[in-house]
């Protein structure tokens, strides 16, 4: 069973209802007991960094989110669930978050030209390490097994991952680089939103069910 | 780089859709449910559904489709019409709207922009605004484009966006309908002043009209369009083909 933590940010429906649609078994649930017994964790999110992360600490679910995790239970943080995953948050001052993948997330403010829209909202194309130079990843991540470099996924984002390189498995192109997707170990990220992504974000969490 | 993006608009009246789509192959041709899905599956982008209903009885059916649409489609789906309260947003977002857009509603209350945007955000309101030349100069219409409000398009655009509008829906009336082409000269000023993504409405006709529209103005960030796709003139995998011909960056 694949349980998305409901901690009371965002709208869960289209992720629930995307789920569904590729025959995953999936609740959504803010019980630790709950989380506990699932197989995998999905951890949604909109709005501000500080908020959610205070919100899923007021709640005691980021111990268990982080000690499922260390566990080796596959956990993927979607748009500020993923951005939640690193060590801290600059977004109205500077938050701690679950700090299960290294890094820091900050405004792209400064980052992306100053002629670009800020936030980045739309269909952007996935760059793999692999064809990006630098340090290389022969394997791509097992969240990527049905799709292909290239292809686009949809972003809704003002904020991004930096400090990660060595977590990166996908970055998109918006006049700079920005951290599309990250993997360390049992614990993914995806920046974009897969249930909104079309057949591409539903081949990506149809792979990571299949962990 | 970022797409341009191409996105068919649904206009629904008690729970069908209107305006007539011509499509083989569809058992239902006037279920929202079913078109949504069509599009979702034939390389839209995102989806508008615009709600014409006027009784309180239509609009309850409108929310039971929504949600079913919701449910089927995996694409960002934006929902407008009869868009007065925050309430009403709250209730197109729980069947589960990514973004909603005002037009009415916000001229005749501005500040619905900004309760809007602080509550659900930004990239949640879109301002849609219908404008046409009156004596050289572009005027803001309201209620379907009936209404001339004397409103200067340009200037109700900045103080939308400076209230919180994430996105611009440009509707030009005096192209709309026609099917000869976007309106370049007013779409070119909107983007000239707008921090935040433009999208183009009112009268493509045909695929080259959406070339033209993104290689004139390559600030604009999407064309929009209803009659031609239902009706199957332009086909949205033919029209991606083509703008990718022409080096227009499409998914």
């Amino acid at each position: 069973m694949i349980a998305i933590v409901d901690y009371g940010v965002g709208n869960l429906f289209s992720l629930q209802s995307s789920l569904k649609s590729i025959g995953a078994d999936v609740t959504v649930t803010g019980d630790p007991t709950v989380l506990r017994a699932s197989d995998k964790i999905l951890l949604p999110g909109v709005g501000a960094f500080g908020d959610a992360a205070e919100k899923l600490r007021e709640n005691g679910l980021d111990q268990v989110v982080i000690s499922e995790a260390r566990n080796g239970k596959p956990l993927m943080g979607i748009c500020l669930g993923m951005q939640l995953l690193f060590e801290e948050g600059e977004e109205y001052g500077i938050h701690p978050g679950l700090g299960l993948v290294p890094g820091r997330v900050v405004s792209m403010k400064g980052v992306v030209p100053s002629d670009y829209k800020i936030p980045h909202i739309g269909w952007n194309h996935l760059i793999f390490p692999e064809n990006r130079g630098g340090r290389c990843s022969s394997e791509k991540s097992p969240i990527f097994k049905y799709i292909e470099n290239g292809d686009c996924v949809y972003f809704v984002h003002s904020f991004y991952a930096t400090d990660c390189r060595e977590s990166v498995i996908a970055d998109t192109e918006y006049g700079a680089l920005l951290t599309a997707a990250v993997q360390k170990d049992n614990v993914f990220g995806c920046q974009f939103h897969p249930e909104k992504s079309g057949q591409v974000g539903l081949s990506i969490l149809k792979a990571f069910c299949e962990l | 780089m970022i797409t341009k993006r191409i996105i068919p608009c649904l206009d629904v009246k008690n729970g069908r859709v209107v305006k007539g789509v011509n499509f083989q192959g569809l058992a239902d041709v006037s279920s929202p449910v079913e078109l949504g899905k069509y599009y979702s599956d034939n390389g839209a982008d995102e989806l508008v559904f615009y709600d014409i209903t006027a009784s309180a009885e239509g609009r309850r059916l409108f929310t039971d489709i929504l949600t079913e649409v919701a449910r089927t489609i995996f694409i960002p789906l934006t929902v407008g019409g009869g868009i007065n309260t925050v309430d009403d947003f709250d209730r197109v977002l729980k069947c589960g709207a990514d973004k909603v857009s005002v037009n009415s509603g916000a001229i005749r209350n501005p500040s619905l922009i900004a309760e809007a945007a602080k509550k659900y955000g930004d990239q949640c309101v879109v301002l849609s605004v219908d404008a046409k030349r009156v004596d050289g100069h572009y005027c803001v219409f309201a209620k379907g484009g009936r209404e001339n409000t004397g409103m200067d398009a340009l200037e109700w655009i900045k103080k939308g966006i400076s209230l919180g509008a994430g996105e611009i829906v440009l509707n030009s009336i005096d192209t709309d309908g026609v099917k000869k082409g976007f309106d370049l000269e007013m779409l070119q000023a909107v983007c000239d002043i707008s921090p935040v993504p433009v999208i183009a409405s009112g009268g493509a006709g045909c695929i080259e009209d959406f070339v033209q529209l993104f290689e004139t103005i390559p600030t604009v960030d999407a064309g929009l369009a209803a009659s031609i796709f239902h009706f199957g003139e332009v086909k949205i995998a033919d029209l991606k083909a083509e703008l990718k011909r022409n080096n227009i960056n499409v998914r």
